[in-house]
């Protein structure tokens, strides 16, 4: 497993969310991504809506199930990654890069601030196993 | 297929072993509960195994499935109470698919019953039925025919295009048995009943072998070259694509051989007598047509639909439930299998699989959805 960068932030739904400005990028953890196993289908929110936090938003199905994608921040969707549609494996191969979901203007950057950093993140992951 | 790991069942209880736990393990194997058991769900990855298995080939546990020996002269008109295949007509050395039903005419089980000579019948049954199909079984027995469960043999089985000449190596007699045969042979010094068969849709070998050697030769079969362990979770999408039912998904005691499209299991001569469960009900399906039939289903997107999904019809009434779904990794494509209403089950039928609250568009297949390729 890659060791994941420090600028991110996690949610304990499996969700990674990188900031810039108000626009933050998700994606689902190289965690999520090695218990899903291949990922053969996404399905990614309209442009435009707005989310909740923790409202389920986009869909990623492997070949055994299929699970929900949780908006970690509240926000408007403003932009969705196509190329996850069109090649479903990027999301195993590269989780946290080029394998990202969609994009939210976020209402509260202090929010981001409070979800869980790497090292929080991986203590979750040990009570897991 | 984890979520119909013991579905009725609200206490969770300590999960049963195979004998091949601890190499499962030692294999990377992710360990998950079906049917009371620890399983290995997957090696390296579901999609690679299943398509190595259909490009060479894969050995799977099958150690959670029920073995049992029907011994006596009596045994096969015995059984032949209780399922409407033909055993009496099944020759030493030969292996049948059956089901045991239930007087509605619905299908209490599916199984395997071989001849394996010496008056004696090998049963292979569900996992998740196999306490009661064994009950069901010894109590409709008359004095003389005893039901033994097997508990102290693995199964393993053997599928893919380079299965025969893998088996041939370590057992050149199972390499020859045709398809469905069943013999007793000795593979690398362990004494084996192999037979012809299997639940991929490839050529292949089903093995029971004694427990305690199951992992010698487990580990001799991926030692050859061609060989690769495969989890359960490429076994579903792998019989999935073949179009065979899982017991529990696609066919229960509410479902019949005639809506199942499995009124081939019903003997001809079984079809002169009516006397096994449920034939009245059977018969009359069988004449009068089903209401429902089991078909293949192709979504047209990309959208895999799950097993509980509900189907459409073109003018928005009630079709019916996709029973078994998912994604085929030979095909690149979601595909499906469930019960239509009769009058929208002709190939080509469009219909529409509500998936997450949307209709999606989709249409009626023929199955198998990839050609089996048995030996013949």
């Amino acid at each position: 497993m890659a060791k994941p960068p420090s600028d991110l932030r996690y949610t304990k739904e499996h969700d990674w969310v990188r900031l810039d400005g108000d626009i933050a990028t998700v994606g689902i953890t190289d965690h999520a991504q090695e218990a899903l196993g291949d990922v053969v289908f996404v399905e990614l929110p309209e442009i435009g809506r707005d989310v909740a936090a923790d409202e389920a938003c986009a869909v990623v199905e492997s070949v055994k199930a299929a699970s929900d994608v949780y908006a970690p921040l509240a926000g408007k969707i403003v932009e969705t990654n196509q190329t996850i549609i069109d090649d479903p494996s990027l999301v195993n191969s590269d989780a946290e890069g080029e394998g990202w979901f969609f994009r939210i203007e976020i209402d509260d950057t202090e929010a981001f601030e409070a979800l869980l950093d790497e090292a929080a993140y991986s203590e979750y992951l040990e009570t897991l196993d | 297929m984890i979520e119909n790991a013991l579905p009725d069942d609200p206490r969770p209880r300590p999960l049963k072993t195979t004998p091949l736990d601890s190499w499962h393990r030692a294999q990377g194997a992710r360990m998950v509960p079906f049917a009371g058991y620890a399983m290995p769900v997957q090696y390296q990855g579901v999609m690679a195994e299943h398509l190595h298995c259909r490009a060479r080939a894969a050995l799977f546990d099958v150690s959670h499935m029920g073995q049992a020996v029907l011994p006596g002269a009596a045994a096969a008109s015995a059984l032949e109470r209780l399922v409407p295949g033909d055993l009496l007509g099944l020759k030493p050395g030969r292996q049948r698919y059956t089901l045991l039903t239930n007087e509605a005419g619905g299908i209490i089980d599916d199984l395997m019953v071989a001849n394996i000579g010496e008056d004696r019948l090998f049963l292979v049954v569900n996992a998740s039925r196999k306490e009661g199909d064994f009950t069901h079984i010894a109590a409709n027995m008359p004095a003389g025919v005893r039901l033994r469960s097997i508990e102290n043999r693995a199964l393993l089985a053997l599928q893919g295009p380079a299965a025969a000449a893998v088996i041939a190596r370590i057992g050149p007699e199972a390499a020859r048995l045709p398809f469905m045969g069943v013999a007793a042979v000795t593979l690398v010094g362990i004494p084996c009943l192999v037979s012809r068969s299997g639940y991929t849709g490839e050529d292949g070998f089903e093995i029971s072998v004694p427990a305690d050697r199951a992992e010698a030769l487990a580990q001799r079969l991926v030692a050859e070259p061609e060989v690769a362990p495969a989890g359960l979770g490429a076994r579903d999408s792998l019989r999935l694509e073949g179009g065979l039912c899982l017991y529990g998904n696609d066919i229960d005691e509410l479902t019949t051989p005639v809506e199942a499209g499995l009124t081939w299991a019903i003997g001809s001569r079984r079809r002169l007598a009516w006397d096994f469960p449920g034939a009245v009900a059977i018969r009359d399906q069988m004449e009068h047509g089903a209401h429902r039939l089991r078909v293949g289903i192709r979504p047209d997107g990309r959208a895999p639909a799950r097993a509980q999904t509900d189907i459409v019809a073109g003018d928005g009434t009630a079709a019916g439930t996709i029973t078994s779904g998912g994604f085929s990794p030979t095909l690149s494509a979601p595909i499906a299998m469930g019960y239509v209403r009769k009058d929208l089950a002709a190939d080509g039928t469009p219909l529409h699989l509500v998936v997450r609250g949307k209709p999606l568009p989709a249409r009626v297949v023929p199955m198998p959805f990839v050609p089996h390729r048995y030996a013949r």
